[in-house]
């Protein structure tokens, strides 16, 4: 489409455009400024934007209070060993399904995505009594399970629909050529797969990470993800601003900057293909 | 293509996840129904008598769920409006010819990945707080008194801060779905001398019918659910005043341990979600035969 952008309009959509992404995620720069703030500073008004003394003091605080590594580490083993875990479900069902589709794939697709339209309170008690009765409240197994279960339709329907897109005619080539079943996967599907799974593994790593109602509901101290570390800091105790903003950010950094690569595959996976 | 061989594979590939699922279904379901025909109290152990439909009885007659299913819906409409309105204007603003377009888009989708607990803690505390809050100062500024946000208009916070949760997700499908535009027809309708205004009505908004109704209907998934950010925020208050349908069920049965009552929310909430989830599911079913 080439139409005549006369340079006045640039600018003035640059500009336009630039003001709403400032105002937009206004909250998160806000966050890291003040956590580079002594507490009295945090709270000064007028408020301090750039002429205040610098200082990393607050990172520390906030590590030396709260155990931050602790439930990061927490949040690591639960985001990505319940993906994986999934992962290691989904592509053989995914395989099969986008290769080999029978009749009723189809039907079984669609089954698969209404498990997910279960709202998580509809099972709370369930889920939470279980775990009481198998000593599972506070831990990650429990954790890594129910984040996997509930992810698994959109692996499987994410994995399926890179899947469809790679030609059969290069799997049967494969086989003409002699190779098995498990060569076929290991040597011809999984090469081509590895986009694929790779975008597969970085939405749902990111929605893991980000899940807060079981997360919230079935750690104490322990098990704690940093979803439910950062609550802690809820209770105002005097001044905290700064703390909180360190807190805060230290929490979303890794998953912000992980979810920046990841605009394309985010659309994909959350719309099931609907959108492309 | 495929021999008998490879179809029995696929059968034994397909099997565990399909097992998985049914039991991740079935299993707890069967007994949140089981649960809620019962008398069940955690604080009160003994016996827990078989009462029916006692607990839906109670729910329904209980004046916090008709507040609740109400705010619910004020919840997701509130949110669902401002982020499809917000996003379309969004979309069309980034599609321009804008310098430094990549950074910019890169500041607009980032408050999707800021977790739930830490955008309600940073709202409630920076930005919400009559006394240190930013909004505060702002009113003073303007000689205002400052608002108490969260006490006196606690569902309009509420959704302030899952909209600019969501405002970017639905920025982004809006923006995927424009670039599928057909460049042919915007050209042709230029030619044949129509406005700005007539094409947005009668082209771009008719092209994003469908990306409307997927982020309608993913989104209500999603916001039928919000429960951290009540937590964290107003804890469903003052009163029962911003308490949505999933937050009286946790409060039920985990603060009150009332489990019959609670799973009789729960389905209750079951039933209220698969509604919604019919119609998404033909939708995207329609789109795979496509």
């Amino acid at each position: 489409m080439a139409r005549q952008v006369t340079n006045r309009y640039r600018v003035l959509v640059t500009l336009a455009a630039w003001c709403v992404a400032l105002t937009l995620s206004f909250p998160i720069i806000w966050t890291l400024l003040t956590s580079f703030k002594t507490e009295i500073e945090a709270v000064a008004s007028p408020p301090k934007f750039f002429s205040f003394d610098w200082t990393i003091e607050n990172y520390f605080i906030v590590q030396e209070r709260s155990d931050y590594f602790h439930h990061f580490w927490n949040s690591v083993v639960i985001a990505i060993g319940s993906t994986l875990l999934a992962l290691v479900i989904a592509i053989p069902a995914a395989w099969s399904m986008a290769f080999v589709p029978g009749r009723r794939t189809k039907d079984i697709l669609m089954w698969m995505l209404s498990t997910k339209m279960m709202p998580a309170v509809g099972v709370l008690i369930p889920i939470y009594l279980l775990c009481k009765d198998f000593g599972l409240l506070d831990s990650r197994i429990a954790l890594v399970t129910i984040l996997m279960l509930m992810n698994l339709p959109i692996v499987i329907w994410m994995l399926f629909t890179y899947l469809k897109e790679i030609p059969g005619e290069i799997l049967e080539a494969a086989r003409m050529d002699g190779a098995n079943l498990k060569n076929e996967i290991l040597y011809v599907l999984v090469p081509m797969a590895v986009p694929g799974i790779a975008s597969t593994l970085l939405l749902n790593v990111i929605l893991s990470w980000n899940e807060s109602f079981w997360t919230l509901n079935l750690t104490g101290a322990n098990a704690a993800p940093l979803t439910a570390f950062i609550v802690s800091y809820s209770s105002p105790e005097g001044l905290f601003y700064a703390k909180l903003s360190a807190a805060s950010i230290m929490a979303i950094a890794p998953i912000l900057i992980l979810g920046w690569f990841s605009q394309k595959q985010l659309v994909r996976g959350l719309t099931f293909g609907a959108v492309k | 293509m495929s021999t008998l061989h490879s179809r029995r594979a696929a059968k034994v590939m397909l099997t565990p996840s399909v097992l998985l699922l049914l039991a991740w279904m079935v299993i707890p379901l069967g007994m949140t129904l089981y649960f809620s025909t019962l008398r069940y109290n955690l604080l009160m152990p003994g016996a827990t008598p078989f009462v029916g439909f006692e607990n839906y009885y109670w729910f329904f007659k209980d004046p916090a769920f008709g507040v609740s299913v109400l705010n619910t819906l004020i919840l997701v409409g509130g949110v669902l409006i401002t982020t499809v309105v917000g996003g379309v204007l969004l979309a069309l603003l980034l599609e321009q010819p804008i310098f430094g377009k990549g950074v910019a888009r890169i500041l607009v989708i980032s408050p999707f990945f800021v977790m739930p607990t830490v955008s309600a803690l940073v709202w409630k505390n920076m930005f919400f707080n009559p006394v240190n809050g930013l909004f505060a100062y702002v009113a003073k500024l303007f000689g205002f008194p400052p608002f108490d946000f969260l006490a006196h208009a606690p569902l309009f916070s509420v959704i302030v801060i899952v909209a600019w949760q969501w405002l970017p997700f639905a920025a982004l499908i809006f923006i995927t779905s424009l670039q599928s535009l057909d460049s042919d027809q915007i050209e042709a309708s230029e030619i044949d001398g129509a406005s700005k205004f007539q094409r947005f009505i009668y082209i771009v908004v008719p092209h994003l019918t469908r990306a409307m109704t997927v982020v309608v209907l993913i989104q209500t998934i999603f916001l039928l659910g919000i429960f951290a950010e009540l937590l964290v925020t107003t804890g469903g208050g003052p009163g029962v005043a911003s308490t949505n349908l999933t937050f009286l069920v946790y409060v039920r049965s985990l603060l009150q341990f009332d489990v019959g009552a609670g799973a009789a929310g729960g389905i209750v909430a079951v039933i209220l979600a698969n509604i919604v989830a019919f119609f998404l599911i033909r939708i995207i079913g329609k789109n795979l035969e496509a």
